[in-house]
């Protein structure tokens, strides 16, 4: 046991020196505790393994090391089905990921175990080698023959473990050091431009595709191979034909322009590590192959073959729009294999609560009309909710926490308060009600709202939280522990009696990081408070005492968004070193890490049954994560600037996401597709919420603009069929205008949080900035 | 074009030069050439790299400009200790050094005296971070509040009235209504709606909500009523609200009909609040008056010339209100004169021609001359200097001649303090030193000799204390004037006066007590205007105040402003009422005298402490109130 843990810091520690880490489909469940007795030495090996790969991978990826052959070993491996119905049947909850199991169940990979064998014995940790080593029944003298050997022969991960940054990027960068005559780069170049201009309509804008990419790595392998003059050259020569949607990828190229640059330059490596993917009829496929065949025009057919996923579909080829809808991304669209996974986007069925019927209040106010009307509308949720949504997930899919009683008196709440809920519709728009943080010159980066609106929290720049009431409930300390004692534990309003009068204030302020405050949510419950900020920490508040409970460490770099699981318990965090990460209150550790975006990851989202985790990132993808295992079951392409906020419609069958390039895009989970663009705004959207029947859609941005959209007609005009999520030829109306239904000016506010009461009243929350 | 911008991006390097100064500034003293360049393209790489990932931490704090704090935590983020301690007052804190052929810029370091830091006091506490919530939108409507926004900016307002016909086309009808909806004004359904191009004037909606109606009744109720508080509150609400776009033509339509039925009525205070109201309306910057200048200026003209504005013209003070509203119309030429209205020139050219009628009332001769010194020096320059000697003479004739009647007289006297008041400055300043008063005569007739005297003071105020020179003119650059109707307490804000600059209120007048007119709000109580044109008032403010006997001022001294057949006016007020200077009792010393025949008696006394009091030699029922600060001894007149 006190050798996973040891390994678990190892990781954890590597993770925290590397930031470019770029682990795919690999998660780990590190359980410290609650080891099954009878299967400890399986799951001793287990992890051994996992952590062994995992840390292989960041210590690759810290040399710039990533062998894309091994990663494709890790992926396709099949998951070892007898391995984790054992573990189903120790009774263990969610347990290891496929993907580490599949690392577990890799046996060939010697190469690989003997570099994290030596990697192991660098860091000095003989006793996990010696464990590992017994474990894969590896002789002593083997391991000494043929690490040597892989490390001499500088092939393999043993290398990467071993060697030091300095050769590592050079292995990184190598395939670029073939090449051509520079000068003849640009004649390449234009060469394909100008049989790309005459090929037939329909293929051109298919094949455009291709220019970015190529321009790039062209560019690339100019630089990497000291012909600076020539890639100024090419770059000035060929950068205005390129989308101006790459602007930013561009400028950042631009200022790239010696080989000492490259190293350590994340942008550069992640155009290496992943394939640019592009997406291209079959025909036109065709066309540009046999173009460069005839040509023999083996540069560009190299770099194509090398450092760009064609992906091939048969069909007619896609429109200039259709295609620009879909790409920006830092690296081209998704394949279309990653959104094929079932994703059961169903609500979870709500826990059985009995309504109080005989409720003085609604007895009192209601004339006689209302309580006819409220006992059919009562069995229809009965109904309701004892349907099971085919598309939801097991309701014991992911563990969740038990409600307690205070839980269930708040869902009671929850129902009384639905009862009086305003219908939305386009004829009918909510009311919005603006909170203004006045003298902020601190500077307001985040917001929150409780669920039931009434306490409002702050996160600042200057490294405070702070947490107004705006009810007239003043906020209260729990007594101290001397005066706790004093209480009649026995009484009906003890929870009453704990709170301290003389601590009432309408407004606390927490100190404890130290850096800005980025993200901030309140737990579902109301009894807990999660700020992340720049100083890399995620920090869980009390709203009893207003104290910090926890500081969760991990991120090391800045923590860009945090938020409560709509269950409570879970938490998701995501920051600067791309890996949004899965904690649960009571662990200090991680319970999953999902990495896989090529840049920051600047908004996370859970979905509302829990199952899910959506993150967007300035790689200008959106990712969704199953909880369960840790995969990437959907990627989203069309953002074309860094995106800041994204929403689950509450039938949690849609989701909306808001970027620097002022565009809404919605998107249908169930299909992987993109179903509607909402232009309007003038700057970065940063909120995005829906209304509580999902009807209207509102969104905050940086141009001091509430805007609220048509939600309901934005997703009925849906016709989506197998063939268009097959080949991604969608069809976006533009009707944005008809689809917006109110813009509204603030004076001289960002919005940069949105919220809708139950009742379906927007709030909107941002700092007045004179 | 952004293909330019982008090459230039790519070959944006640091010279090498800068390279150069820096590496001497650490002691290095030989730098090669080549070395210099390396390390300026390896320098701006890296600049760039951290800007870029500066940029990131400003998009997450959520805010447009770049702050030194974003390119702390992107060193941070590189693992470089961050810049401690880089903070300046000002934009750009480098300053620019040349020399030996060589240019640099620096960041100045100054050294800071800790004992200077300990001693100065602190700064202000910073407000406290607080939340204010309001209605960006009711139920998709858009309320009307200072929070938000302008309903219609002033540019919009601009365009619908100076683009009065636009082509309208069937698919720009849609837009209109969803940007109607949008803004929360509900357009109407678009009647006029019919396939082709129509050229339609801009549906412009009249109709107002129930709380603006609600709140245009409470506005002009409270501007006219009697309460002073309220009116304050109204004119204030006018002044800043801005979303009264809907309601301005009701405002300008109930000011224009008011002043026309109050002029015939002869009822000063409500003439004076509407002028009031206007000039509320002319200080909202949210609103687009053009549009309603043709009611507008004629209601300000009325009062700037009309014969008759109050019903007892030798008594009541209709002078201030034809000297506020001439300094609204001055406003306004100066706000709202275009080349095509040529606001300014036509109303120079009304005033001149009544002026130079020998017909023409004293009242509204007065109101011409006034309407033009606020037009501005070169307006005095040119249209009045000319015709001083002319209108000396007729003031002669008046004030010495024959008794002709004594509302011409006080006419004749005011419009000659006028004169002086406005001309003064003006000659001061064209004309060489040194002042003879016998040039004057010749130059200037009549009013020559007094000119000259003012002419002397201004000048010798005006170098005593440069800065108040444009304070003696009191007319010119003086602060814009309030007309405040106001309870007694508030007439205190004359100020304690010191000696030096002390003038003689040229114009001080009293309304004596006057039965209620029918029209008059206020109860009928006795009203007394007191106006005070002190240049040593602080705030060098006329102030009028009308203050009714029934309010609590305490001490109200009755002048027997009918008994004497000279009419000499005084009026002295005290009220120890909370007052502006706090917790000292305000007195208000004022003392008029308007004989008829002793013009010099308008000379300044100064040796009069602290009272602008100037005695005349002729019998008059001078009754001058007892002060009650330590400060000022009681005066006695005779």
């Amino acid at each position: 046991m006190i050798i996973i843990v040891n390994l678990g810091c190892t990781a954890a520690w590597w993770l925290a020196r590397s930031p470019s880490s770029i682990i795919k489909g690999l998660s780990v469940w590190i359980r410290t505790n609650r080891v099954a007795g009878s299967c400890a030495v399986r799951v001793l090996f287990f992890f051994n393994l996992a952590h062994a790969h995992f840390i292989l991978k960041m210590a690759a990826v810290q040399g710039g090391l990533v062998d894309a052959n091994e990663e494709k070993d890790i992926k396709s491996e099949p998951a070892n089905d007898t391995w984790a119905n054992n573990n189903a049947n120790d009774g263990r909850l969610p347990s290891a990921s496929p993907g580490a199991s599949a690392a577990a169940g890799a046996p060939e990979d010697q190469q690989t175990l003997l570099a994290v064998l030596q990697f192991l014995r660098k860091n000095k940790l003989t006793e996990s080698v010696e464990i590992l080593r017994r474990e894969a029944g590896l002789p002593e003298d083997s391991l000494e023959s043929k690490g040597a050997d892989s490390s001499g022969a500088g092939s393999g991960g043993a290398a990467a473990a071993a060697g030091e940054d300095q050769p590592d990027v050079n292995v990184v960068l190598s395939a670029y050091s073939q090449q051509g005559d520079p000068v003849l780069y640009p004649v390449y170049y234009s060469g394909l431009k100008r049989f790309i201009e005459t090929v037939l309509d329909c293929h051109r804008a298919e094949l455009s595709q291709v220019f970015y990419p190529l321009f790039v790595h062209m560019y690339l392998e100019l630089v990497y191979n000291n012909h600076e003059s020539e890639a100024k050259a090419f770059f000035e020569k060929f950068c205005g034909d390129q989308e101006c949607y790459y602007g930013d990828d561009l400028r950042i190229l631009s200022s790239l322009s010696k080989r000492e640059h490259m190293r350590g330059n994340e942008t550069l490596l992640d155009f290496r590590t992943s394939k640019f993917v592009l997406r291209i009829s079959r025909d036109s496929y065709q066309l540009l192959k046999r173009h460069l065949q005839e040509r023999q025009n083996n540069q560009i057919w190299n770099i194509i073959q090398e450092h760009l996923y064609i992906d091939i579909f048969d069909g007619i080829p896609r429109s200039k729009g259709q295609i620009d809808a879909m790409s920006g991304s830092l690296a081209g669209e998704a394949k279309r294999e990653a959104n094929k996974a079932k994703v059961y986007y169903g609500l979870l069925k709500e826990p059985e609560i009995e309504l109080p019927l005989d409720d003085e209040d609604e007895e009192a106010e209601n004339e006689e009309g209302k309580p006819k009307k409220k006992k059919p509308k009562k069995d229809s949720m009965g109904s309701k909710s004892k349907k099971q949504d085919p598309n939801a997930p097991a309701q014991t899919r992911i563990p969740l926490p038990e409600l307690k009683d205070s839980d269930k008196l708040d869902k009671i709440m929850y129902m009384k308060e639905a009862t009086k809920k305003i219908r939305l519709g386009p004829d009918n728009l909510p009311s919005i009600c603006f909170y203004s943080f006045l003298n902020a010159y601190q500077g307001l980066t985040a917001v929150d709202f409780t669920d039931d609106s009434s306490l409002i929290a702050g996160g600042f720049a200057d490294s405070t939280v702070r947490v107004w009431s705006v009810t007239p409930k003043k906020l209260r300390k729990v007594k101290s522990a001397a005066d706790l004692n004093l209480i009649d534990k026995e009484s009906d309003d003890v929870l009453e009696r704990i709170m301290d009068e003389k601590t009432a204030s309408e407004s606390k302020i927490l100190h404890g990081h130290s850096g800005p405050v980025y993200g901030i949510s309140f737990s579902p419950d109301r009894n807990y408070l999660l700020s992340s900020s720049e100083d890399g920490t995620i920090r869980l508040w009390s709203l009893l005492t207003f104290t910090c409970l926890v500081g969760y460490k991990g991120h090391n770099y800045p923590v860009w968004d945090t938020q409560f699981s709509p269950h409570g318990y879970y938490f998701i965090s995501g920051g600067h070193d791309r890996v949004a990460r899965l904690w649960a209150t009571d662990h200090y550790q991680p319970l999953r890490m999902f990495s896989g975006h090529l840049a920051d990851i600047t908004c996370t989202r859970f979905h509302p049954n829990s199952n899910y985790v959506a993150t967007g990132s300035s790689d200008r993808t959106i990712r969704l994560w199953d909880v369960l295992n840790g995969n990437c079951v959907r990627i989203f392409t069309g953002h074309k600037g860094p995106i800041h906020t994204l929403a689950f419609s509450p039938n949690g069958k849609f989701l909306a996401s808001g970027a620097t390039d002022g565009r809404v895009l919605l998107w249908d989970i169930g299909h992987g597709l993109m179903i509607g663009e909402l232009k309007g705004h003038t700057d970065t959207v940063y909120s995005l919420r829906f209304s509580r029947d999902g009807e209207i859609l509102a969104s905050g941005s940086m141009d001091n603009t509430v805007r609220l959209w048509d939600a309901t007609k934005a997703f009925d005009d849906l016709e989506t069929d197998d063939f268009t999520a097959a080949t991604g030829h969608i069809h976006l109306q533009d009707n944005s205008q008809e689809l917006l239904l109110g813009t509204y000016m603030t004076k001289s506010t960002p919005v940069i949080h949105l919220h809708f009461t139950r009742r379906n009243l927007l709030l909107a929350a941002g700092a007045y900035n004179p | 074009m952004a293909e330019e911008r982008r090459q230039k991006q790519c070959s944006v390097v640091l010279p090498t030069e800068s390279m150069k100064a820096m590496a001497e500034s650490v002691g290095v003293g030989q730098l090669h050439e080549e070395s210099c360049v390396a390390l300026s393209e390896e320098v701006s790489y890296r600049i760039k790299e951290i800007a870029q990932d500066a940029l990131k931490f400003m998009h997450h704090g959520k805010r447009r400009k770049l702050t030194t704090s974003d390119i702390d935590n992107a060193l941070k983020l590189k693992n470089v200790e961050p810049l401690y301690g880089f903070q300046s007052q000002e934009f750009i804190p480098f300053r620019f050094a040349s020399g030996g052929g060589r240019e640099l810029h620096f960041y100045e370091e100054r050294e800071v005296d800790l004992s200077d830091i300990i001693n100065t006091p602190l700064p202000r506490v910073p407000l406290d971070v607080s939340l204010k919530a309001h209605w960006l939108s009711i139920e998709g409507v858009q309320p009307s509040i200072p929070e938000n926004p302008p309903p219609a900016p002033k540019e919009q307002q601009k365009a619908e009235s100076t683009e009065p016909l636009k082509v309208v086309k069937p698919g720009q009808e849609e837009d209109a209504t969803i940007q109607g909806k949008s803004q929360g004004a509900t357009a109407a359904d678009g009647k006029g709606k019919e396939k082709g191009l129509i050229r339609l004037k801009p549906r412009s909606t009249h109709e107002l909500s129930v709380e603006q109606q609600l709140y245009y009744k409470e506005i002009t109720e409270a501007c006219v009523g009697s309460c002073e508080a309220k009116r304050a509150e109204a004119l204030q609400s006018i002044a800043t609200d801005p979303g009264l776009y809907q309601m301005l033509p009701r405002f300008s339509t109930f000011i224009s009909e008011g002043v026309r039925v109050n002029v015939v009525q002869n009822n000063l205070a409500l003439l004076i609040y509407l002028m009031r109201m206007v000039k509320a309306l002319m200080d909202n910057p949210t609103l687009y008056l053009e549009k309603y200048l043709h009611e507008l200026i004629p209601a300000v003209v009325t009062c700037i010339v009309s014969k008759q504005l109050c019903l007892r013209p030798d008594v009541d003070n209709h002078w201030a209100l034809r000297d506020f509203a001439a300094r609204l119309m001055a406003q306004s030429c100066k706000t709202f004169s275009t080349t095509t209205n040529n606001i300014q020139s036509r109303i120079t050219k009304t005033f001149t021609k009544s002026w130079l009628d020998d017909k023409t009332q004293w009242t509204t001769r007065y109101g011409c001359i006034a309407g033009l010194a606020e037009l501005g020096p070169d307006v005095i320059k040119t249209l009045i200097l000319p015709r001083l000697a002319v209108e000396g003479a007729r003031i002669k004739a008046v004030t010495e001649g024959p008794v002709v009647s004594n509302i011409d007289k006080i006419g004749a006297d005011h419009v000659q303090s006028l004169l002086l008041k406005h001309c003064a400055s003006v000659i001061a300043k064209i004309r060489p030193q040194p002042d003879n008063v016998e040039q004057y005569r010749t130059d200037f007739g009549y009013l020559g000799p007094m000119l000259c005297s003012h002419v002397m003071k201004a000048r010798t105020q005006a170098a005593l204390q440069a800065q108040q020179v444009n304070r003696t003119t009191l007319t010119i650059t003086q602060p814009r004037p309030t007309l405040s109707v106001s309870q007694s307490g508030l007439s205190g804000s004359t100020g304690p006066r010191t000696p030096s600059i002390i003038k003689v209120p040229s114009s001080l007048t009293l309304m004596s007590p006057r039965p209620g007119t029918p029209s008059q709000p206020s109860p009928p109580a006795t009203k007394y205007i007191v106006m005070a044109t002190s240049a040593g008032a602080a705030s060098t403010q006329q102030v009028i105040t009308l203050s009714s006997s029934q309010s609590a001022s305490p001490v109200t001294s009755t002048v027997p402003s009918a008994s004497s057949t000279l009419q000499p006016l005084v009026k002295l007020e005290s009220s120890s009422g909370p007052g502006l200077t706090g917790s000292r009792p305000m007195q208000k010393y004022i003392v008029v005298s308007l004989p008829s025949s002793a013009s010099s008696s308008l000379e300044p006394k100064s040796s009069v402490l602290s009272t602008s009091f100037s005695s005349t030699p002729l019998e008059a029922g001078l009754k001058i109130e007892q002060s009650e600060s330590p400060g000022v001894s009681t005066q006695s007149p005779h």
